[in-house]
């Protein structure tokens, strides 16, 4: 053992001696590898954990979201609607909901706003997300004005910013009272946006939306499970820019490889041969060119890995802000709660180095096997 | 010691431009002696130096080494005796460009699992008998051409081989160099190793050093 | 020092950290949780809908309430015309058959 052991580490010393002659070429590969492996792990990282968040606090979104709908578009849910569901088994409790969007041409950004019982919010105050307090310098007891579309100007006073944990959702909500909602939007008495239903049996819950689409045929209910299917989705490696990088790494990835693969110089052919004169066998020299494969990967993987999850989870994946941000104004600042998909980053392990440590090997097969006579000539 | 009994080597065979080397060569070669070859280019002798060292296999006839028959043995286990009971001196040097003197010197060793430090111990030793001490971590394509000799041979020396096969050994060397190696085989007699070389120069073809002179041409040996 | 032990440790550190990373990842902090809780509890008590992740315009901002017609309220293919539309797809509710709604219903109007 400690001679197979020491017999590894003179092998490994060779290896870095011979890398060692080629020094900012073998460094720039380093890197290079690197740096593919920090943007394909920084993905995954940031994409699985999004998705994991996503997953565990939209658990808490209503059961059922019931829409109307008049020719295929959203439309506002009329008086009496809610009692033309009737008493249907299992539903808890509905309420009708209001909330709509608001553009703002001081920051040129969309507001979602939200109206609220008069418990949390009384008439002529607000709550806003952290993210819309910080863009338009809100604290509390702050008194901003918005014109609504009818061209009046409407003033409230904040009376609670929302917590900075929770900008992922409510980055750009302004909650208001239900009467300051429809002065404000000049909202027809009696209709609501769409009415939240809250199901007690998560098992009844397609059977409740059936009965509700037979009993009213022009409403469109929207699942909790559908809003988490959503958001499983987001970030699929389907997707357009997602896809994109994909593409690239592995491209980048190939190339490297391939560079690595497509044979050796007359200078690498001879030096096997000599190392099979002075001694070595076949098999010493597959074993040398492996640690080379090995350590090359290896480093630049774990590199690259821990690179990645600094990256994605001490500074919020701040590369892929600009096109995560697109082209919102209002975006918000959230850290995310570590989460590792042990299967994705086992994936990436096993496609960064193998492929290359076989890319090393497979153009000294042929000279390593050959017999070492044709140093003499 | 070592046997050779009608050695034929044939290259590309069965091809267009198939080419005997060697055409039925039977010889003994005795132990502790220097034992050189003599005979023009293409008569031969690099390919049965190779042969003798197990660095090829011959197309026919059989190699004993010490009573055993070494011709038929798998790869691991001729370059097994080949490590620990041959050192070869190339005549181009063969030295790995880019790593130090020393670091070219313990790599024949390598294989075997002994401890770096006893490696670089015995390089230390061997570097003081050829008087080499003060170069060992300079890279090799820094030495002039005897230095870079005397690294080939501490190479062959470092497992400490019982045969060393050194290929036209003075081709690149003037006369003081020359006359500096026939002193170090010297030693190696003085040692008890055996030696064989093959050389055109008559320095040292004629050198008492040597024990016996075999004459080759055209892959025959001619008797002296 | 010998080369070989430099790289040997070297991956042995990395390894080590990788392996707290993996280590401190299964035990998730206290305060994680309880972040997680809150908005959890925040989503319940407001009935939020969506992730404020996409807020350039109002049919990216809900992506789980958009109907049919939502994506090309502007321009033909404006869901790609800004960058989230590379990011999310569409709900696969809005890629379901609506053959359901030409139903008749059970109770008069």
């Amino acid at each position: 053992m400690r001679i197979w052991l020491e017999k590894q580490r003179h092998l490994i010393d060779f290896t870095l001696a011979s890398l060692a002659r080629r020094k900012t070429k073998n460094i720039g590969l380093l890197l290079a590898y690197t740096l593919l492996v920090f943007v394909l792990a920084s993905l995954t990282l940031f994409t699985h954990a999004l998705r994991s968040e996503a997953t565990f606090v939209l658990a808490g979104s209503p059961e059922v979201i019931l829409q109307r709908m008049v020719a295929g578009r959203h439309d506002l849910i009329p008086p009496g609607y809610l009692d033309k569901i009737g008493r249907i088994r299992g539903v808890q409790k509905k309420e009708g909901r209001l909330w709509g969007y608001y553009y703002d041409p001081v920051l040129n950004a969309n507001y979602t706003f939200m109206a609220r019982p008069a418990d949390e919010v009384a008439d002529g105050y607000i709550m806003v997300g952290n993210a819309l307090a910080r863009e338009r310098g809100l604290d509390k007891h702050n008194t901003i004005s918005f014109r609504s579309y009818s061209g009046k100007l409407f003033t409230f006073e904040v009376s609670a910013v929302l917590s900075p944990d929770a900008e992922l959702l409510s980055a750009d909500l302004v909650l208001l009272s239900e009467n300051d909602f429809r002065k404000f939007f000049e909202y027809p008495d009696g209709h609501y946006t769409d009415i939240a239903l809250s199901v007690a049996n998560p098992q009844e819950v397609r059977t409740v939306a059936a009965k509700l689409s037979s009993a009213l045929p022009d409403s469109r209910p929207i699942l909790r499970e559908e809003v988490l299917r959503t958001y499983q989705s987001v970030f699929d490696w389907r997707e357009g820019i997602i896809l994109t990088v994909l593409s690239g790494a592995i491209l980048a990835f190939v190339i490297l490889a391939w560079e690595k693969a497509s044979g050796l110089s007359a200078e690498e052919k001879r030096e096997i041969g000599i190392l099979k004169a002075i001694g070595w066998e076949t098999g010493d020299v597959i074993r040398m060119k492996t640690w080379e494969g090995l350590l090359i990967s290896l480093t630049a993987f774990l590199l690259g890995f821990i690179a990645a999850y600094v990256h994605v989870f001490h500074f919020g994946a701040a590369v892929f802000e600009p096109v995560l941000k697109g082209w919102s104004v209002l975006y918000p600042k959230f850290a995310l709660v570590p989460a590792v998909d042990g299967l994705q980053i086992a994936t990436l392990f096993f496609f960064t180095v193998f492929p290359y440590t076989a890319a090393v090997l497979v153009p000294i097969w042929r000279a390593a096997i050959t017999d070492p006579d044709a140093v003499m000539r | 010691m070592i046997e050779l009994s009608n050695i034929k080597k044939a290259f590309n065979q069965n091809q267009p431009n198939e080419y005997w080397a060697l055409h039925g060569i039977d010889l003994n070669i005795e132990a502790g002696k220097v034992t050189a070859f003599r005979g023009p280019s293409g008569s031969g002798k690099t390919t049965l130096l190779t042969i003798v060292g197990c660095l090829s296999r011959p197309t026919s006839g059989r190699v004993r080494f010490k009573g055993e028959d070494i011709s038929g043995l798998p790869e691991r286990f001729l370059t097994d005796i080949r490590r620990q009971s041959f050192g070869f001196v190339f005549q181009q040097f063969n030295l790995i460009k880019g790593l130090s003197a020393l670091e070219n010197v313990i790599l024949p060793a390598f294989p075997t699992g002994r401890p770096r430090a006893e490696l670089v111990a015995a390089a230390g030793e061997l570097f003081d008998q050829l008087k080499l001490g003060h170069r060992s971590t300079a890279k090799v394509e820094w030495l002039s051409g005897g230095e870079q000799q005397r690294v080939a041979i501490a190479r062959a020396l470092i497992n400490n081989p019982e045969v060393i096969i050194a290929d036209e050994p003075t081709a690149n060397l003037d006369t003081a160099l020359s006359k500096e190696f026939m002193a170090i085989l010297e030693g190696f007699t003085a040692a008890g190793k055996t030696v064989l070389l093959t050389s055109h120069d008559p320095l040292v073809v004629e050198s008492s050093a040597v024990h016996r002179v075999v004459g080759m041409r055209d892959g025959r040996l001619i008797d002296d | 020092m010998r080369p070989s032990t430099v790289a040997l440790g070297f991956l042995a550190a990395l390894s080590a950290v990788c392996l707290l990373i993996f280590g401190l990842f299964f035990r998730s902090t206290a305060a994680n949780e309880e972040k997680l809780q809150a908005n959890r509890a925040l989503v319940e008590k407001f009935g939020l809908t969506d992730l404020a992740l996409f807020t350039e315009a109002r049919y990216t901002r809900h992506p789980t309430q958009a109907d049919l017609h939502s994506a090309l309220q502007d321009h033909p293919g404006a869901f790609d015309h800004f960058p989230s539309g590379s990011l999310l797809p569409p709900p696969a509710i809005l890629t379901q058959s609506h053959a359901h709604l030409a139903g008749k219903t059970t109770s008069p109007d």
